[in-house]
């Protein structure tokens, strides 16, 4: 023991760490990912050998299912299922694919899951691989994760060195290898149909479904799709038995999940928790809450296919139909945490915003249809919003969702939608009374005031306006014309003796009461 | 890899490499997006420089993000028979102490400090 150990908390000891179970992530930080020694180490490969020497195909497909395993990439479809699928399927050549598109805003799991541990994805490939009868894998992933592209690749090369990728493997006949695919950024090539396209070498365009990839696929043929955190999953389940997986999680939702931590929280980084735990625990305790002593507003989960959930909703334990009930979705696991300055009405316009520019314009409804709804949430952030446009945006949305192709026009509308369930004051204040309850509206900002008991008259504010609505001259006390004040804010930290403050805030401090009675006696006036 | 025996071969044979090293000094450093973003590459690079200016035989490893992406960089120190301590919002200035107090002297540096790590 060192000389100095004691008072040093240990990691079970850290609220970042003692509610977590870390599964999947139990590697990371702890091997070196680019060396298949060191995965060997940790049981590493084990459940590969076990599935090729001891299992049939249908006996490691029963297995998944047994324990309950879901998609971690958005849906939660039943990952045993969709094995099944490709198991059954006639065809001599079928594939297995690897959702590695991470393109969420503000998610970040499967990168560090790849960046951390490559082998335990290329682990858990293999072993699907065998179980479907496929003998060729592609891993897609985006071309923005430059560094797990490299640990990837040097994780396939050092398989194929030791033999567990190739011809052969285990002595058990059974061939299998493996490739990198980088995208080009598009967040629709993480739909399956435009992935598939995308890896085609196709424009990434998502096809309607049915023909299912599990029947007709990557280049026709019978594929299987699932995501990284999912693939991470596998070696486990096989290694430790399909029974103490499902002890972990919720009935319908078994084992744990990687979030991401985002946005206005103290700790941002990556978590991993049993499915059931609650979203306050996340937030509230591995998170160490909002920065800066700032009250909670909402919480953004599942990116731009998920929703906003408030307050009230933090206290439901995390699966993946409890979050869809309440209106959001589990997604990939990205938390983005939102402080009592952010509206809530801007923070719909920018996941809209990010879904319409991504959507591939093949279908109507998306391609239009969140078009207008993003006219709409503009007028509205820009103050010139109507009472009709919340029911209209409503209807909208309500048919982008029903009639879009693919995932991401059905979803799209969920940023909107949520906001509107929880929120919905907020966007009346800035239809209404053209106030923008978080702040964050540049055109709903109430303007700027001097106070006049501070003010030295040295003109920098007058210097710094930029469209000149600032009256006065030098040693003399200035004053900001509030009619035309447009609230850009320039003059503010120019002003040497704090003179400058933002009208919203004089009534929160009782230091500048005086401007406040000034203001009603000139109303009673 | 032919046969489960060779896996298992393999296993125990990095397994006991493993062991070995951990009968030497180590310093562990997290090398994600996340840590090199903040600094990890120059920490690394002075890290380096630092054992080899005092000639110090230590085995340097790089690993994954381990989550506390808001703490990085991280980098760990492990001396034989003791706990891992885990250090984290490092400059390069502090990285060059983790050697000089903790590494060489067995002081651990008790203001970069973020926690132990029990086995």
């Amino acid at each position: 023991m060192a000389t100095n150990e004691e008072n040093i908390p240990s990691y079970q000891d850290l609220d970042f760490y003692k509610s977590q179970r870390r599964l999947a992530l139990a590697n990371c930080g702890f091997i070196d990912p680019e060396s298949i020694e060191d995965y060997i180490a940790s049981d590493g490969y084990q459940a590969l050998s076990k599935v090729l020497t001891e299992m049939k195909p249908q006996e490691v497909i029963d297995e998944v299912k047994e324990s309950g395993l879901r998609g971690r990439g958005g849906g939660g479809f039943p990952t045993g299922m969709k094995w099944q699928f490709a198991y059954d399927a006639s065809g001599d050549k079928k594939y297995i694919i690897c959702n590695a598109d991470e393109g969420d805003p503000g998610a970040f799991m499967d990168r560090g899951l790849l960046e951390g541990d490559p082998h335990s994805i290329l682990e858990g490939m293999i072993i699907g691989g065998y179980a479907i009868g496929a003998d060729e894998g592609y891993i897609y992933i985006r071309a923005e994760y430059p560094l797990a592209i490299k640990r990837l690749e040097k994780a396939i090369t050092a398989a194929e060195e030791k033999g567990l990728l190739g011809e052969d493997i285990f002595g058990s006949g059974f061939n299998f290898k493996l490739q990198i695919k980088a995208g080009a950024g598009a967040f629709v090539c993480g739909e399956e149909t435009g992935l598939m396209a995308s890896i085609e070498g196709e424009r990434g365009m998502p096809t309607p479904r049915p023909p299912f990839p599990a029947n007709k696929g990557l280049w026709d043929k019978p594929s299987n799709i699932n995501n990284v955190e999912t693939f991470a999953n596998i070696p486990i389940i096989i290694r430790e038995g399909a029974a103490s997986f499902k002890e972990l999680g919720t009935e319908d939702s078994s084992g744990t999940k990687v979030f991401a931590l985002t946005g206005m929280i103290e700790n941002t980084g990556l978590a991993e928790v049993e499915m059931g735990t609650t979203m306050r625990e996340i937030i509230f305790g591995i998170g160490g809450g909002i920065q800066d002593d700032k009250e909670f507003k909402a919480v953004q989960i599942g990116g731009p296919s998920g929703g906003c959930l408030p307050d009230e909703k933090l206290d439901l334990p995390i699966d993946y139909d409890s979050l869809i009930e309440a209106g959001a979705m589990m997604g990939s696991g990205g938390l983005v945490v939102m402080d009592e300055n952010s509206c809530m009405v801007d923070v719909a316009r920018f996941f809209l915003n990010f879904v319409q520019s991504e959507s591939c314009g093949k279908c109507t409804p998306c391609r239009e249809g969140t078009r207008r709804m993003l006219e709409i949430l503009n007028r509205i952030t820009q103050g010139e919003g109507e009472e009709e446009d919340l029911e209209l945006l409503r209807t909208l949305a309500e048919s982008v969702k029903k009639l879009s192709l693919c995932g991401l026009g059905k979803t799209a509308p969920n940023p909107v939608l949520s906001t509107l369930r929880y929120f919905e004051d907020e966007y009346e204040a800035h239809i209404k009374n053209d106030e923008c309850p978080g702040g964050v509206c540049q055109n709903l900002l109430p303007g700027y005031i001097i106070d006049y008991e501070k003010c030295i008259g040295c003109t920098y504010c007058i210097d710094a306006c930029p469209i000149d609505v600032v009256d006065g001259r030098l040693e003399e006390i200035h004053e900001i014309n509030e009619e035309d004040c447009n609230a850009c804010g320039a003059c503010e930290p120019e002003c040497p003796v704090d003179a400058i403050i933002q009208k919203n805030y004089i009534e929160h401090f009782p230091q500048y009461r005086h401007l406040l009675e000034e203001d009603e006696e000139e109303v009673e006036a | 890899m032919r046969s489960v025996a060779e896996l298992d071969n393999l296993q125990k044979e990095v397994q006991s490499k493993l062991e070995k090293q951990a009968e030497q000094a180590q310093l562990i450093i997290g090398m994600g997006t996340c840590g090199i973003s903040a600094g990890a590459k120059d920490i690394l690079t002075a890290l380096e420089t630092e054992l080899e200016e005092r000639e110090l035989e230590v085995i340097v490893k790089k690993t994954g993000c381990i989550g506390l992406c808001e703490k990085e960089p991280l980098v760990d120190v492990k001396l034989p028979g003791e706990t891992r301590v885990t250090y984290g919002n490092l400059s390069v200035e502090d990285a060059r102490r983790l050697i000089s107090e903790h590494l060489e002297n067995g002081n651990i540096v008790r203001d970069l400090v973020v926690a132990k790590m029990e086995e």
